[in-house]
This record gives C-alpha cells, sequence and structure tokens, in this order.
C-alpha cells in the first residue's frame, strides 16, 4: 500500500506548476525596503539636495563613497546653500548596499532604488559619478546650475517635512 | 592554438562557423563550485528549483576544475586561498571564463585589510564582476547574461593570440 502512497505523491507534483521564475523575461518584485542602485534626489524647484557634506562618505563602511564639495553663488546655484557636490562618486563593487549613506544623509539626498542589474566587465566601469546617479529634473525646470534671486535659498535645508 | 589561428584567416565561412561556437560555448558553460563566503548561498539558491541555472545549460556546478568551463568564484579570497584558486584556473580546460561574484570577490568590499585579497583580478583574469553583497540570484543570472554577451563578440584571431 505504502508504494501507492509514495506513487501519489510523485502524481501529484507531476500535475504541479513549476516554481521557476524565468528571469531575464519575468522579473520577480523587490521588496518594498530593497537597497539596490543609489540615486541623488532634487527638489521640486530642480535644485540637488545634496549638499556635498560628506556624511555620506563617512559613515559608509566599506569606503565606497566619494565627495568633494564646491561653493554655490547665486548665479550658478546647484543646491540650497553654501555648498553643492561638485563631484560624488560611488564604487558600486565597493558599496555593500547597507543603507548608512541614506541614514547620514542630512537632506534625504540619496537613496537606494530597485535597480539591481550592475554586471560590468571592466572594473573601472563600476564607479558611478554624479551624472549618472543624479535624477532628472521634473518635467518643466531647468537644469542645475540655476540663476536665482539673491538670498532666496541661503539655508541649506529648507523646511522639509517630516520623514515618514 | 594552431588550427584555431589558421582558421582564424579563412574569412566568410568561419565567421558564421565562430557565431555557431560562440552560440554552443554560451549554451553549455558548466561552472565551476567555488563558493567562499555568504555568496555561495545565493549561488545555490541561483541553481536552485526558482531561478534554475539549467534553463543556460548550466545543469550543475561541480568542483572538478577539468570539466567545467566558468569559475563562480562567490566570496571573499583570503591570502591563503589565492594560491589554491589559480591552480585550480589553470587546471580548467580552456575556452574557460571568470565570473567575479560579490564585492568581496571584486574588489575586496568591505574588508580592506591585509588577509583579503582586493579583487581576484590580482589572481585571475576576470571577464564578468557582479556588484551587490550578496548579489541577489536575478544579479548573478543578469552577470551570466553579460557574460554570454560578451562570449557571442568572441573572435578566434583574438582568442588564439591571447592564449
Amino acid at each position: 500500500m505504502s508504494i501507492f502512497k509514495g506513487l501519489g505523491t510523485v502524481v501529484k507534483h507531476l500535475l504541479e506548476d513549476p516554481v521557476t521564475i524565468s528571469y531575464p523575461e519575468v522579473e520577480r518584485p523587490v521588496r518594498e525596503r530593497f537597497k539596490g542602485k543609489h540615486a541623488l534626489k532634487r527638489y521640486d524647484n530642480g535644485l540637488e539636495k545634496c549638499i556635498g557634506c560628506a556624511l555620506c562618505a563617512a559613515a559608509c563602511p566599506a569606503d565606497a563613497i566619494w565627495v568633494e564639495a564646491a561653493e554655490n553663488t547665486d548665479e550658478e546655484r546647484y543646491s540650497p546653500g553654501e555648498r553643492y557636490a561638485k563631484t560624488y562618486e560611488i564604487n558600486m563593487l565597493r558599496c555593500i548596499f547597507c543603507g548608512y549613506c541614506e541614514d547620514a544623509c542630512p537632506t534625504e539626498a540619496i537613496v537606494l532604488e530597485h535597480e539591481y542589474r550592475l554586471s560590468f566587465t571592466d572594473r573601472r566601469d563600476s564607479i558611478y559619478t554624479k551624472e549618472m546617479l543624479i535624477d532628472a529634473p521634473p518635467d518643466g525646470v531647468p537644469e542645475t546650475p540655476q540663476k536665482v534671486e539673491p538670498g532666496a535659498f541661503d539655508r541649506a535645508i529648507p523646511d522639509m517635512e517630516n520623514p515618514k | 592554438m594552431g588550427v584555431s589561428e589558421k582558421l582564424g584567416q579563412l574569412g566568410v565561412v568561419t565567421t558564421t562557423l565562430e557565431q555557431a561556437v560562440n552560440w554552443g560555448r554560451t549554451r553549455a558553460m558548466w561552472p565551476m563550485l567555488f563558493g567562499l563566503a555568504c555568496c555561495a548561498i545565493e549561488m545555490m539558491s541561483t541553481q536552485a528549483g526558482h531561478y534554475d541555472l539549467s534553463r543556460f545549460g548550466m545543469e550543475l556546478m561541480r568542483p572538478s576544475p577539468r570539466q567545467s568551463d566558468l569559475m563562480i568564484v562567490a566570496g571573499r579570497v583570503s591570502r591563503k586561498m589565492a594560491p589554491v584558486l589559480r591552480q585550480l584556473y589553470d587546471q580548467m580546460p580552456a575556452p574557460k571564463w571568470v565570473i567575479s561574484m560579490g564585492d568581496c570577490a571584486s574588489c575586496g568590499g568591505v574588508f580592506n585589510n591585509y588577509a583579503i585579497v582586493q579583487g581576484v583580478d590580482e589572481i585571475v583574469p576576470v571577464d564578468v564582476y557582479v556588484a551587490g553583497c550578496p548579489p541577489r540570484p536575478e544579479q548573478l543570472v543578469h552577470g551570466i547574461i553579460t557574460l554570454h554577451e560578451k562570449v557571442k563578440e568572441m573572435y578566434w584571431n583574438e582568442w588564439a593570440k591571447s592564449e
């Protein structure tokens, strides 16, 4: 009798659908809090959130981030406040996607998003520059640097909504 | 080496044959098991039912260098492991490829210290680097597809010279 019981299990599994996800064609959605490739964010007026403080670089356990800051002027304004990130580089092969940079950022400029397809044939390609990381400005808003009214963006952190 | 070098100069016949051979190589690229750390867990789950590397002709990982074409270095390589890795690579028959899976294998990751090799490309030529700590199975599959794209563009002329 036990042989039929065993065969029953086999037949039951034969009739089941396979569990395989054919990855390149079908993608399994990642979790809400999944940490993938970084993105540098902008305010609604197109200014960059990053103020070049390099706290992310200090928090990074793998030393994957390199930030160089430069001074903002009202003629050439990249971000609110005194300084902006002139160079912002992340080595994707060093980065361990822990999200400490996200936690350290005072302006919520850097966010780890859901893109995970990161394969390189050359190690040099793994260094993502600011141009590759930064989000495009919202529709109808000019690209940075912008020319702004003097004194309009003196504070580094404008009035922000509370974190959710 | 001799035959492939001569064949490389035969023009249109070999170009088509080259494509066929390269296609064949991508369809049955047997990986060598080289799990060294946590990345190996993700490598195992890539092999298992949900992601199933058999779809790419990689039927099973085997820790036998003579029967494999692709070395997936999954995990951090310590200085003591380095000569072993090189020896296993040398034992693999050509053509052979190396995927450096994860941050530690690619460039040391967080382990920037004296004990860990800062990237396996110090020891063996790496074809594809897969970022992630550890990479998701999808990321490894994406790395394998990147490698397939690279292999499809291989030419015997260049390949023969590099040997």
